[in-house]
């Protein structure tokens, strides 16, 4: 097992320095730089540079080098200083522009990976112990329809539903006075009910693909031998269930951990721009947009690094819960 | 006698049947498939057929009609008698109170609903000059007017009938997926391919691609890539990218399922025999290995075309997708971006269920498939 997990730890550095180099190359493939953007957004509210403004600006930022020697001097001081370079649209260091939203983001990213898992782990073992029943004719109907729906048009669809029923809109996480008098014990289930719309619209996706999984993989290990002869011993269908067939069933769900945290960082980006949530996927496409590349490379890093890092654990639990891959490397 | 011999000619027509016939045979057996299937086949038709569908092009708008509701089909006379069915041309008004303009129905004249009628001028699949279209509006003489208009599902903010740009949609919102489904697959085939079938330092390196592109959110990775597309290009050139970003993303999970597979199949003696007998490597790849898991590749496929249906939505949506005055279903869905368009024109959400159907369709499908191409089912 130690071997394994070190083995595995080891693959992620080579790994991690080539996603980095994938995604600075990515994001300075748009022609053009910040300062192209910037010229042409001044110019147009009637400012008026010189080529030597423009040149002047390019030396400053360090643009004229090509995206290699600037790749290089960006990994430089992200491994010497901790320095993830500079946002030229907010003026400051990229990592304090990404600490604003940073914690808001994972929790909520956190929050829905643990409902996603936490709904329909239960749903997904219902309707594989009742299936053809109702039961699993709705929850297989909710769970297409939630896959179908493309997530920011859920969102307007729930936010319209609620301003129908309550007469209120209920946009971003944190209401007026929330903001104006900090976080207070009384503001808690508000603060949840917020969280509640971003919860359901994020998470129900990533829900209906894992029921389906549990389902399929259930109703396979059911009709295995061992559950024959463990029900022909007369152990409990409880037993069957939790301790057998669950366990095998679980292997394709742990591997798509990381997965659905991909799903969940790609779902909350087009959300959050719909709901006007806090968290970072509204920077990116702003600072996408204005090729403010530095942080865009940073927030496309740390979310690829956190799914990296998901993929290691989940393989790290595969192997724990899968003696055969432990087995298999050893040998 | 007769009884033995009948069973014989089924038997030895199951026996004699290629694994594709087989397939088939599975795959009509699976009622929501086949009705998933007959439903894509017609939406297929109707975007291939949209020019005559459609009752007015993608060019013909008029603002009177802007963000107007469904026009109301009348089916009754003012007797109350059944009559053909017709419809009421819209009029301006000032209200007295609010002095406000509303757009009510002008009752004076009707104007009836007919088969086959003269409009705008297209080509049919490109060939077939005509000005036909499916239906329209006649007035009580028998005369067409062009100025007055059937919306049956709306119009939108330009005045654009809603049914005409679903169908004109299509085109773009079926084929997108379809194309970059089709690269996703040659490339997956080839990579997975070569990446299960040499092992070694190659393997290792695709292996390596494919976990940082799938580690990347799919939608950074679209937002960064089609910020990329130059902007100003025609729209032939624009949905040529969309295509290419769709299917840079789709391979991954292909070729490692190829991968996997080939692993599995490349020390099996029909391969040995193979190079044995001097077959080259991309011949053995072709020939000998991929046959023997496409039916599993088609289901895989088929199965990830709805994400790329959706996928193509939200690029629309977020703006980094088709732009007007090219039309997809996410340009049209991009109407319903807000609470007040919701609000004031629910009709703006019909195209929604159009996607819905589409990725229900493709998912009941690949579900058959799936089904369909196990053999010990």
């Amino acid at each position: 097992m130690r071997n394994y997990v070190l083995k595995r730890i080891l693959l992620f550095i080579p790994t991690l320095i080539i996603i980095s180099f994938v995604i600075f190359f990515i994001i300075q493939l748009p022609p053009g730089d910040y300062v192209t953007s910037y010229v042409a957004a001044m110019s147009a509210e009637g400012e008026v540079f010189t080529a030597e403004d423009i040149a002047h600006l390019r030396a400053q930022f360090g643009l004229d080098d090509s995206w290699v020697v600037q790749y290089i001097n960006w990994i430089k001081d992200i491994v010497l200083h901790g320095d993830f370079g500079y946002s030229f649209e907010y003026g400051r260091d990229v990592w304090s522009v990404i600490m604003d939203r940073l914690y808001l983001t994972l929790a909520v990213s956190f929050i829905i990976l643990v409902f996603q898992y936490a709904v329909s782990l239960p749903i997904g073992i219902y309707c594989a112990n009742h299936q053809y029943s109702a039961g699993d004719y709705i929850w297989s109907f909710f769970g297409f329809i939630g896959t179908a729906t493309p997530n920011f048009l859920l969102a307007i669809i729930i936010m319209y539903y609620i301003y129908v029923k309550t007469g209120n809109v209920y946009l971003g996480l944190f209401s007026t006075e929330m903001l104006q008098n900090g976080m207070r014990w009384e503001y808690v289930p508000e603060f949840l009910g917020r969280c509640a719309i971003p919860l359901i619209v994020i998470g129900t996706s990533g829900t209906c693909g894992i029921i389906r999984t549990v389902r399929a993989q259930m109703l396979d290990e059911q009709a295995r031998q061992y559950t024959l002869t463990a029900r022909a011993k007369g152990c409990s269908e409880a037993t069957i269930t939790y301790k057998y067939c669950l366990r095998a069933a679980l292997n394709p769900v742990v591997s798509g951990m990381a997965g659905s945290l991909r799903t969940i960082f790609s779902g909350s980006t087009v959300s959050a721009i719909v709901m006007n949530l806090a968290i970072q996927g509204p920077v990116l496409l702003t600072a996408l947009k204005s090729q403010d590349m530095y942080l865009a490379g940073t927030i496309v890093l740390i979310q690829a690094v956190l799914v990296l890092v998901g993929t290691l654990l989940s393989d790290i639990a595969l192997a724990w819960l899968d003696p055969r891959i432990r087995f298999s490397e050893r040998g | 006698m007769a009884f033995f011999k009948k069973k014989t000619a089924k038997d030895e027509s199951y026996y004699l049947a290629s694994q594709w016939v087989l397939m088939w045979r599975k795959l009509q057996k699976h009622k929501l498939a086949q009705f998933s299937l007959s439903l894509l086949l017609v939406l297929y038709l109707g975007a291939l057929f949209a020019d005559f569908i459609a009752p007015y092009g993608l060019e013909e708008f008029s603002s009177l009609y802007k963000n107007t509701a469904p026009t109301k089909i009348y089916w009754e006379d003012e007797n109350g008698d059944f009559s053909r069915p017709y419809v009421y041309k819209l009029k301006k008004v000032n209200d007295k109170k609010t002095w406000s303009v509303i757009i009510t129905e002008d009752t004076s004249e009707k104007y009836y609903i007919d088969l086959f009628v003269e409009g705008g001028e297209y080509k049919l699949l490109g060939l077939i000059p005509s000005n036909l279209h499916l239906y329209g509006l006649v007035n009580e003489a028998g005369e067409v007017d062009r100025s007055v208009r059937v919306n049956i599902f709306g119009a939108d903010s330009t005045g654009a009938c809603i049914f005409s740009r679903i169908l004109f949609g299509a085109r773009v919102s079926l084929t997108i997926p379809f194309v970059s489904a089709a690269i996703s697959f040659v490339l997956g085939i080839l990579l997975g391919g070569i990446s299960g079938y040499f092992g070694g330092m190659v393997d290792n390196i695709i292996q390596r691609i494919i976990e940082v592109l799938s580690a990347i959110p799919s939608i950074p990775l679209w937002m960064a890539l089609s910020a990329a597309i130059p902007p100003g290009i025609s729209v032939s050139a624009m949905y040529l990218y969309i295509t290419i970003i769709l299917s840079f993303i789709g391979w991954t999970g292909l070729a490692r399922v190829v991968r996997g597979k080939f692993i599995a199949l490349r020390k099996e003696d029909f391969v040995m025999a193979a190079k044995l007998a001097g077959v080259s490597d991309f011949k053995i790849i072709i020939k000998h290995l991929v046959p023997g898991f496409l039916s599993y590749l088609i289901v895989n496929l088929t199965l990830g075309i709805p994400g790329s249906i959706l996928g193509e939505t939200s690029m629309s949506y977020l703006g980094l997708g088709m732009k007007a005055p090219a039309t997809s279903w996410g340009v049209l869905l991009k109407e319903t971006e807000d609470l007040v368009s919701v609000a004031q024109c629910p009709w703006k959400m019909i195209p929604l269920v159009f996607v819905i159907i589409t990725v229900l369709a493709y998912n009941f499908l690949g579900d058959g498939l799936r089904d369909a191409a196990d053999p010990y089912k």
